[in-house]
């Protein structure tokens, strides 16, 4: 039940702050260590917004969408605020609301049970009339056959898959939506006509949270863009200030413009460093030319040009 | 479609008949090699001692001891294609005889503990890998760890003592009661005979196909599919029916059909403890006597189930799973 | 004051469990003459506190008997699994790295003697070696290797997809070595968890051939000839002469099967961090 859903009608649907998520695991014997995946991360969606967690392959920023949908592993621990329509998000309410108003969209039809037809699994096993034409509109919509109802997911093409995927996003009326990865491996105009679904969803009035490597596609699809480094988020900008380096704040930022194709492609020495490799301060200080003792110390995020940032020499 | 089903048959046939063949080789090849003097075992040392030459060379014609082995085992394989499968030399009949009336007795047995160990021990697997370390699971655990370290025959012995000596509400032995004329058996005294046989081979039958189904079911919990099932907000209930119990039922399919070495390996176990006329005490006395026909028909109809019950599986398998009836086979 | 995590209490248990089998096994040793004395003045004794195990039909003490028996078992079981693995490994590896030919001809070989059901295979080993303990030594070790073989395969198989190991290759290693530095350490945790899981097989397969007759003979006071001898005693009420030897028998099996599980835990993968 959310509580005073009219009240905080202009409360963000999703706002984490400080999320950190760590594992405990054995360090070669019987030792426990404890291994960080993300440190700090910070990111808002609101109603009817696209919003983006831009990170590289591999840095953790998966299991955010995990962690909200309350999926993480068991030797897996979250610390941090996660709100929800401007209520906290606890266990138990993540557990109802989930699959209703905060729906996943999942990478690929290998998130599928591969021995259930495509439209009994879109409809979770209900077989009412008004469930079943609803689905029926919704393929429509789509362009996809009554035919694909019955089929089951190996049987489904390349260009099925995604707009099967989002089916089961539409057959619900979510209020949070989140995609992780949602365009692996496709090209450019592929991939922007597949975010046009998730427009739609926003269009309704849902929040679209995406997770994602293709900072390119972002910057051309989505609202805002939350760019994320070695466990943290450092900046979080409107996807128009992408169009120029001066208009980014944080230097990883930059660094990030820079290196994209049609700019140049430089980039900067070094690799992104592991999350327990990092000291208290930010983490892009090590690679960062513009460097002081300061920048050791934990840095706090700040209000820049109508965006945030976490960089003391930012402007 | 269907061709390419031909195809795959006709396959498992061939490959069929190539293990049966080399399986009876094996075996003739393991008897021949035998130190054991059939004389011995059969006759015995002291009755030996007293016969003439020629009498002893009988024996030795009779029981095979001297033939060339090539020789000896191209005469019975031709003879076993053509339907003869030999003549026993322990029970001096043929060995048609022996097996088809055995294999009666030991289907029956067989058959009941195939049955209610593949049923109950899919659920009982099912079940347990579901509710992984609830008490449901430790539980059953359990069970499966002390069957599983039970000798099949000791458990028969717990049994006969408990039921036959003790309670004495179930017979001791054999198959029918004993000196009773054989058209007064009724179905209700074979049935009697059979329950506590039948009860020990089931009661360790589960134990191995519920730990397996355990397994399988954990895999299947540990995929993405499932993790999507619980975004979705499925309970625990929902994702058994819709998702856990059909992508288990196939593995479940295929380790139930290979339960049929094991449970004849039990057979063997229990029908010596409980004198039941089985399959498996004739492979015994069989072993014990040298008695080469029986032992190499015993193994070939043996096999002849094992290697049956995996292709049916497969077979089944194929229809049963939709990216195969559909979308052909994939080698 | 440390607390003792999962992992640590899992390798407390294996370290009593080893020291419990080194302890059968010591006393079987020692009981080794009192197993076989006989003394018909104190025969078929039920248990009581002189003779806990009770005594059988021809005065022998049952305690000692069981100690011996098992420890032989125990003995024997742990000598031909781990001949049975050895060969598992070796054919495994084989089988998944001489090439086509040698797969084929080990995965028949592995098929052949999966289809024949295992007690049968081990009579007819046993009675091909003469019977005896040489016979059921063999037997076990001659039978036990397909199915942990079969793993093996499937585990160098992934792993010769894996990209160091294509590195290694197009340096010029030998198969030799690459198996040798790279897939063994890789072997070695599952191989491990193989052997132990083995052990309560043997011991089971061990007992039961010689229950039917085919193993040690009837001299030794082997756990399947006392259950054997019991089986013909049941009739007359001496429940002692089958219980507690059996029991023993299960309580050991089940211990080797709880370590083999924790080994399994302690280094599968999947379960590695709980």
């Amino acid at each position: 039940m959310d509580r005073g859903e009219g009240e905080y009608a202009a409360a963000p649907v999703l706002k984490i702050e400080g999320l950190h998520i760590s594992f405990m695991q054995y360090d070669g014997g019987s030792r426990r260590k404890e291994l960080t995946a993300i440190r700090d991360l910070d990111v808002e969606v609101g109603a009817g917004e696209m919003v983006a967690v831009v990170g590289s392959s591999g840095s953790g920023k998966s299991l955010l969408a995990h962690a909200i949908l309350g999926l993480l592993p068991y030797n897996a621990s979250m610390s941090g605020k996660l709100m929800f329509c401007g209520s906290e998000l606890s266990e138990e309410r993540i557990r109802q609301l989930r699959g209703t108003k905060i729906v996943m969209v999942p990478q690929s039809v290998a998130w599928l049970d591969p021995l259930q037809k495509i439209g009994a699994q879109i409809r979770k096993g209900r077989g009412d009339r008004k469930t079943r034409q609803q689905l029926k509109d919704i393929f429509y919509r789509y362009g996809l056959d009554q035919e694909v109802e019955k089929m089951y997911p190996f049987e489904l093409s390349g260009g099925m898959n995604r707009r099967v995927l989002i089916s089961t996003a539409m057959m619900e009326e979510p209020k949070l939506v989140i995609a992780d990865e949602p365009t692996p491996g496709l090209d450019l105009s592929v991939a922007k006509r597949a975010m046009g679904h998730f427009r739609e969803l926003a269009d309704r009035g849902a929040g679209v949270l995406i997770i994602t490597h293709d900072l390119e596609l972002a910057m051309e699809t989505v609202d805002r863009i939350v760019v994320f480094y070695a466990g943290s988020t450092v900046e979080e900008a409107p996807a128009a200030d992408f169009n120029s380096q001066e208009t980014l704040r944080h230097p990883y930022t930059k660094a990030l413009w820079r290196a994209l194709p049609q700019n140049g492609f430089e980039y900067i020495p070094g690799t992104q460093p592991r999350v327990d490799d990092l000291l208290q301060g930010c983490p892009f200080a090590p690679r960062c030319g513009r460097r002081t003792k300061d920048c050791d110390r934990p840095v706090p995020g700040r209000e820049l040009r109508g965006g945030r940032v976490k960089c003391l020499y930012a402007e | 479609m269907v061709r390419q089903w031909s195809i795959r048959i006709a396959g498992y046939a061939l490959r069929l008949l190539i293990l049966l063949f080399a399986v009876s080789v094996l075996t003739f090849a393991l008897m021949k090699a035998s130190p054991v003097d059939p004389l011995q075992a059969n006759v015995g040392q002291t009755a030996l001692g007293s016969m003439s030459q020629e009498q002893i060379e009988k024996l030795r014609e009779y029981w095979g001891v001297d033939m060339p082995p090539v020789r000896q085992y191209l005469s019975w394989a031709g003879d076993f294609l053509r339907g003869d499968m030999g003549t026993s030399l322990y029970f001096r009949q043929p060995v048609e005889n022996v097996i088809a009336d055995r294999l009666r007795h030991s289907l029956l047995l067989m058959g009941i503990a195939w049955v209610c160990s593949g049923i109950l021990g899919f659920f009982l697997g099912a079940a347990a890998g579901m509710f992984r370390e609830t008490w449901v699971d430790r539980g059953i655990r359990g069970y499966c760890l002390l069957m599983s370290s039970t000798p099949a025959f000791w458990l028969a012995l717990l049994l006969l003592m408990v039921f036959g000596v003790w309670l004495k509400v179930l017979p001791i032995g054999l198959s029918v009661p004993a000196g009773m004329e054989a058209a007064n058996v009724t179905f209700w005294d074979r049935m009697r005979h059979a329950v506590l046989p039948a009860l020990t081979l089931s009661l360790t039958g589960i134990s191995n196909i519920a730990l397996h189904t355990r397994e399988k079911m954990i895999e299947v919990m540990e995929q993405d599919f499932i993790l999507f099932a619980r975004a979705r907000g499925e309970n625990r209930r929902q994702i058994f029916r819709h998702h856990g119990f059909r992508n288990v039922l196939l593995p479940g399919i295929t380790l139930h059909f290979a339960s049929v070495s094991e449970i004849f390996g039990g057979s063997v176990l229990v029908e010596q403890v409980f004198s039941y006329p089985g399959l498996g005490q004739a492979a015994v006395s069989a072993g014990l006597g040298s008695d080469m026909p029986l032992l190499m028909a015993i193994t070939v109809v043996s096999a002849l189930f094992v290697f049956g019950g995996d292709a049916l599986a497969d077979l089944l398998c194929g229809i049963a799973d939709p990216r195969i009836r559909r979308g052909g086979f994939r080698e | 004051m440390k607390k003792r995590n999962r992992r640590q209490k899992m390798c407390i248990g294996l370290r009593f469990f080893v020291l419990f089998l080194l302890t059968v096994c010591v006393a079987g040793f020692i009981c080794t003459d009192a197993a076989r004395v006989t003394d018909f003045s104190r025969k078929n004794m039920a248990p009581c506190l002189l003779y806990p195990f009770g005594t059988d039909w021809m005065g022998r003490d049952m305690l000692a008997r069981t100690l011996k028996g098992l420890s032989m078992s125990i003995l024997l079981g742990v000598l031909s699994a781990t001949v049975s693995a050895c060969i598992a490994l070796i054919l495994g590896v084989a089988s998944a790295t001489l090439g086509r030919a040698a797969d084929r001809g080990i995965g028949f070989v592995i098929d052949l003697m999966m289809g024949i059901p295992h007690i049968l295979l081990l009579i007819l080993v046993s009675v091909a070696l003469g019977k005896g303990w040489k016979g059921v030594a063999w037997g076990i070790a001659l039978t036990h290797w397909p199915s942990l073989a079969r793993l093996i395969r499937a585990e160098v198989v992934q792993l010769k997809e894996s990209p160091y190991i294509q590195i290694a290759e197009k340096l010029g290693k030998s198969k030799w070595y690459i198996v040798r530095k790279h897939m063994l350490p890789h072997l070695a945790p599952q191989f491990f968890v193989g052997l132990v899981l083995l052990f309560p097989h043997a011991i089971l397969h061990e007992s039961s051939v010689t229950f039917l007759g085919f193993g040690l003979d009837a001299g030794q006071p082997a756990i399947g000839i006392i259950l054997s001898e019991a089986m013909q005693h049941l009739v007359t009420g001496k429940w002692w002469l089958a219980l507690f030897p059996g029991m023993m028998l299960v309580l050991v099996v089940t211990l080797f099967y709880e370590a083999g599980e924790t080994l399994r835990k302690l280094t599968d993968p999947a379960s590695v961090h709980e």
